[in-house]
């Protein structure tokens, strides 16, 4: 009994082993080069490792090395504030309001979008917001504006891109979480004696609230690291992270600098990760 | 306090779908009510127009002399414990039944006073501080009944409370529900589909099928003298016997039976199975014993008339008896009911 | 009053959902050169350009092979983990369930460096081949994680009444396992397919001459605006739609049975 047992329990292990392989070669060890790396310098063109920190505290005292994480703390906050207030009264109007049989529907003209590639999606943001632009030819042709308004290119562009796409997101999610709700739950409030708000405000927010904080935290995760958007709609003055990191690469081919920046960037999520940990219990997925 | 409900010719579809069909209804005040019916009979559509939740298609409903037909949930002086009780699962005992009272503006100290007392009615004063998954199914009925009582409410609308219960326990809460009831004296009015819940604890049964009423009373009228064949059959197993009028009486396959007939027509002779056996008022000739099994309180006995052979009869038999398989005896009856026959099979 | 407020506040919002796309389409039929107002057309030239563009065809090609082949190595080694996992209990198993998930929760920006200074490392140039092992990383722990959660006690249950009958371990997985658990399967297939076939920053940091589509259209957004992104990513989006509505009604067909 017991080596038929083993033979079983050897075989499961060699089903698991690949898998538990390819992340070992393919995600762990390059993260460990990677750590290596931030820890080496770089001289001329040539990369010499060691156990330095110098990479990290250059980051911290060059301004315009630190101005990146701001940068991207601030974008993500506000894109994450505002992504919300406006998602979750869709997702609720769609969850409560429009009847069963068209919420389907619903969500997914809210969620259309997404099947533009995510490229082609902020370069469309381009055509929206730029100096030839719909919004910019419209208002002009409209006589309200005299010169193009430079809305491209700027901060502003960023963020409208960026909450174009997690209005979308979010709105999927804060729906999931909405429609799992008992209707009972509204109706014995409203049966109490509790005015639509006040339903809102002690009964459906405290029991979404875990799942928005969850959309939160995707939210920051996808924001804080993403080039493409930045890098299509924010122009030259205020740049990301992920566009300093790929500056590094780039431009001075510095591994070493762009890997520590890299790790900046994964302490940053870690920090958010314990910050929200309180609504986030993975294991309950 | 409490209040008398009329519900006046209320019929309510869903699309195309007709849910109640012209129901008009009296509730007494501080009655125990029970709507009475199997799935999809419109007993849980009728408490949800009365508690607000549904406008009804045409009809009104109006508590006291006042037409409340439009008015929101909020709005009326009723409260529903629903069937899942529907617990704030992110609010303490204490909150959850204080709640009501928080939306009428009370103060925390009186509220939470109130919530107390509330909470030992039900038997759980130990247990404020405690949020509703960490209790029983039980337990949590009795929270949903605090909180739906705190706010004083002229009647209370309970939708198939007890169906998540075992029966020990749901017998238990039936009690302590009648019991509440008679001590705070408010309307009740109970959902149910099951028969003996209803005859616990109803002051009357409202019997409905397929959106109508079709029969109400006090339990003992409803179960003896039943006003349609689906209501016999709905409260509990019954004999049914096709008779015919003749003379002052009706035959039947049987042999005459000396009950007033029905009028002319083609109608159901029905008799209770604890009311069949070996002795009683009305002869119904000879039967031979087919089947017996017991079930503690008596024998359930199949019989097959000698002069019927396609009949098959239900009697309990006392439970000191040994009945014998094939053996031949006399058939009586000791109370018999006369309804109408019905077209569509019940 | 509050529908007044819930139909104006859908409007706008599905305004601003539907505004750039809206752009995107309908300036892919734009007659002139730039793709901004005022319309000139309809006209399909630009259409026409995407797909006599080799280097672009070739790109969508690309696409589409990375995507299926990174998708399916995903499903295969994530569904032999978590049907392992989920079957036995392993020493460890917490920890190989955690090493598993974990690359879901690091950024792409982080894996794709991370790859490219191993491989710069070892000698392995930047390539499709690179491209497609960045997807794998990526799509395994979405693949293991909804199989994982999705196996459950009636499909073992099943499983071993078909040993018990003499089936050997790979005719199990095969008549049993993977039919009984079609609908993850194709879920989590189709999620990779889709992560993989709009993912960008692997992909333009591990190729370099054979390239995928997000990055073929990457280089045209440097030489400026032209009609021509506006048509290939207007094609994509409709065929990807085409694509949803066809699925939606055979999925939904079949469970309304």
């Amino acid at each position: 009994m017991a080596s038929v047992d083993q033979s079983e329990r050897n075989r499961a292990l060699g089903f698991v082993t690949p898998a538990l392989l390819w992340v070992l070669v393919f995600f762990i060890i390059p993260f460990g080069v990677m750590i290596a790396m931030s820890l080496s310098r770089l001289e001329g063109r040539a990369i010499v490792p060691g156990l330095s920190g110098e990479n990290y505290t250059r980051f911290f005292t060059e301004p315009s090395l630190l101005k990146g994480l701001t940068n991207s703390l601030e974008i993500t906050a506000i894109v994450t504030v505002i992504s919300i207030l406006l998602a979750y009264p869709l997702a609720w109007i769609i969850a409560m309001r429009v009847p069963a049989r068209y919420q389907r529907l619903a969500l997914m003209l809210a969620v259309l979008p997404f099947w533009t590639s995510y490229v082609v999606r902020s370069y469309s943001w381009l055509l929206v917001l730029g100096q030839n632009g719909v919004v910019n030819k419209t208002l002009m042709g409209l006589g309200m504006i005299a010169e193009p308004l430079e809305i491209a290119s700027t901060r502003g562009a960023t963020v409208i891109g960026f909450v174009h796409f997690f209005v979308m997101l979010l709105t999927l999610t804060i729906y999931a979480n909405l429609i799992q709700l008992s209707p009972n739950y509204a109706r014995a409030a409203a049966d109490l004696g509790a005015s639509a708000f006040a339903t809102f405000r002690h009964v459906i927010l405290p029991l979404t609230l875990p799942g928005v904080m969850t959309g939160a935290f995707l939210t920051f995760v996808l924001c804080i690291g993403d080039y493409i958007t930045p890098q299509i709609l924010g122009g030259n003055n205020e740049l990301t992270l992920p566009q300093l990191i790929m500056l590094q690469l780039g431009r001075r081919g510095d591994f070493p600098m762009a890997s520590a920046m890299s790790i900046i960037l994964m302490g940053v999520v870690t920090l958010a990760y314990f910050a929200c940990a309180r609504w986030l219990k993975l294991d309950r997925v | 306090m409490t209040a008398a409900i009329s519900v006046v010719s209320v019929h309510h579809a869903f699309g195309s779908f007709v849910a109640l069909e012209r129901v008009d209804l009296e509730i007494a005040a501080g009655e125990f009510i029970v709507l009475l019916g199997p799935s999809g009979c419109g007993k849980t559509t009728l408490l949800s127009i009365l508690g607000g939740f549904l406008t009804p298609t045409r009809g009104r409903v109006l508590f006291g002399d006042r037409d409340m037909t439009q008015v929101a949930p909020k709005d009326r002086p009723t409260t529903t414990m629903f069937q899942d009780y529907a617990l704030f699962p992110h609010m303490s005992l204490l909150d959850n039944v204080g709640f009501g009272l928080r939306m009428r503006g009370q103060g925390r100290a009186m509220r939470h006073a109130k919530a107390l007392e509330m909470l030992a009615m039900v038997g759980l004063e130990g247990k404020a501080s405690a949020r509703p998954h960490e209790l029983s199914g039980g337990q949590r009925q009795r929270v949903a009944l605090a909180r739906a009582l705190a706010v004083d409410p002229k009647v209370l609308l309970l939708d198939e409370p007890l169906g998540a219960l075992d029966l020990k326990l749901r017998r238990q809460m039936q009690e302590e529900l009648k019991a509440i009831q008679r001590r705070i004296g408010t309307t009740f009015v109970h959902v149910t589909h099951d028969q003996e819940e209803a005859m616990a604890v109803a002051d009357r049964i409202v019997v409905m099928n397929h959106g109508r009423i079709e029969d109400i009373g006090p339990p003992q009228d409803i179960y003896l003298r039943p006003a349609s064949l689906f209501s016999a059959n709905f409260m509990g197993e019954i004999n049914m016997i096709p008779a015919s009028a003749q003379g002052g009486g009706v035959q039947t396959p049987l042999g005459p039976v000396a009950l007033p007939p029905l009028g002319d027509g083609a109608q159901t002779l029905c008799i209770r199975p604890e009311n069949l056996g070996l002795s009683g008022e009305i002869a119904l000739g000879e039967a031979r014993l087919t089947d017996a099994a017991f079930f503690g309180t008596h024998h359930r006995c199949h019989f097959t008339p000698t002069a019927a052979p396609d009949l098959t009869l239900i009697a309990h038999l006392p439970q000191g008896g040994h009945p014998e398989l094939g053996s031949l005896h006399q058939l009586y009856a000791s109370s018999a009911v006369l309804l109408p026959q019905e077209e569509t099979p019940v | 009053m509050g529908r007044v407020l819930i139909w104006g506040y859908m409007t706008v919002l599905y305004g601003f959902i539907f505004l750039p796309v809206a752009v995107l389409v309908l300036f892919s039929f734009q007659d002139s050169r730039l793709p901004v107002p005022p319309f000139n057309g309809p006209s399909l030239k630009w259409y026409g350009q995407v797909l006599g563009d080799s280097d672009l065809m070739a790109a969508l090609g690309n696409s589409f092979l990375v995507a299926l082949v990174s998708s399916a190595v995903a499903l295969l080694l994530g569904f032999l983990a978590a049907h392992a996992l989920a079957r036995y209990r392993l020493p460890g198993s917490v920890l190989m369930r955690g090493v598993l998930i974990a690359p879901m929760t690091v950024s792409y920006l982080i894996i794709a460096l991370g790859l490219l200074t191993v491989f710069n490392k070892i000698g392995l140039p930047p390539s499709l081949l690179a491209t497609g092992i960045g997807h794998v990383v990526i799509n395994l722990p979405l693949c293991f994680a909804i199989l994982y959660a999705a196996m459950g006690d009636q499909q073992k249950n099943a499983e071993r009444a078909a040993r018990d009958l003499g089936a050997s371990e790979v005719r199990v997985l095969w008549l049993v396992s993977a039919p009984m658990l079609m609908a993850p399967l194709l879920a989590a297939f189709f999620l990779s397919v889709t992560f993989s076939w709009d993912e960008f920053i692997i992909a333009f940091l591990l190729t370099r001459f054979e390239v995928t589509l997000p990055v073929e259209i990457w280089s045209m957004l440097r030489s400026g605006l032209s009609p021509k992104t506006n048509a290939i990513g207007s094609l994509v989006f409709l065929v990807s739609v085409a694509l949803l509505i066809v699925l939606d009604l055979v999925v939904f067909r079949k469970s309304r049975r």
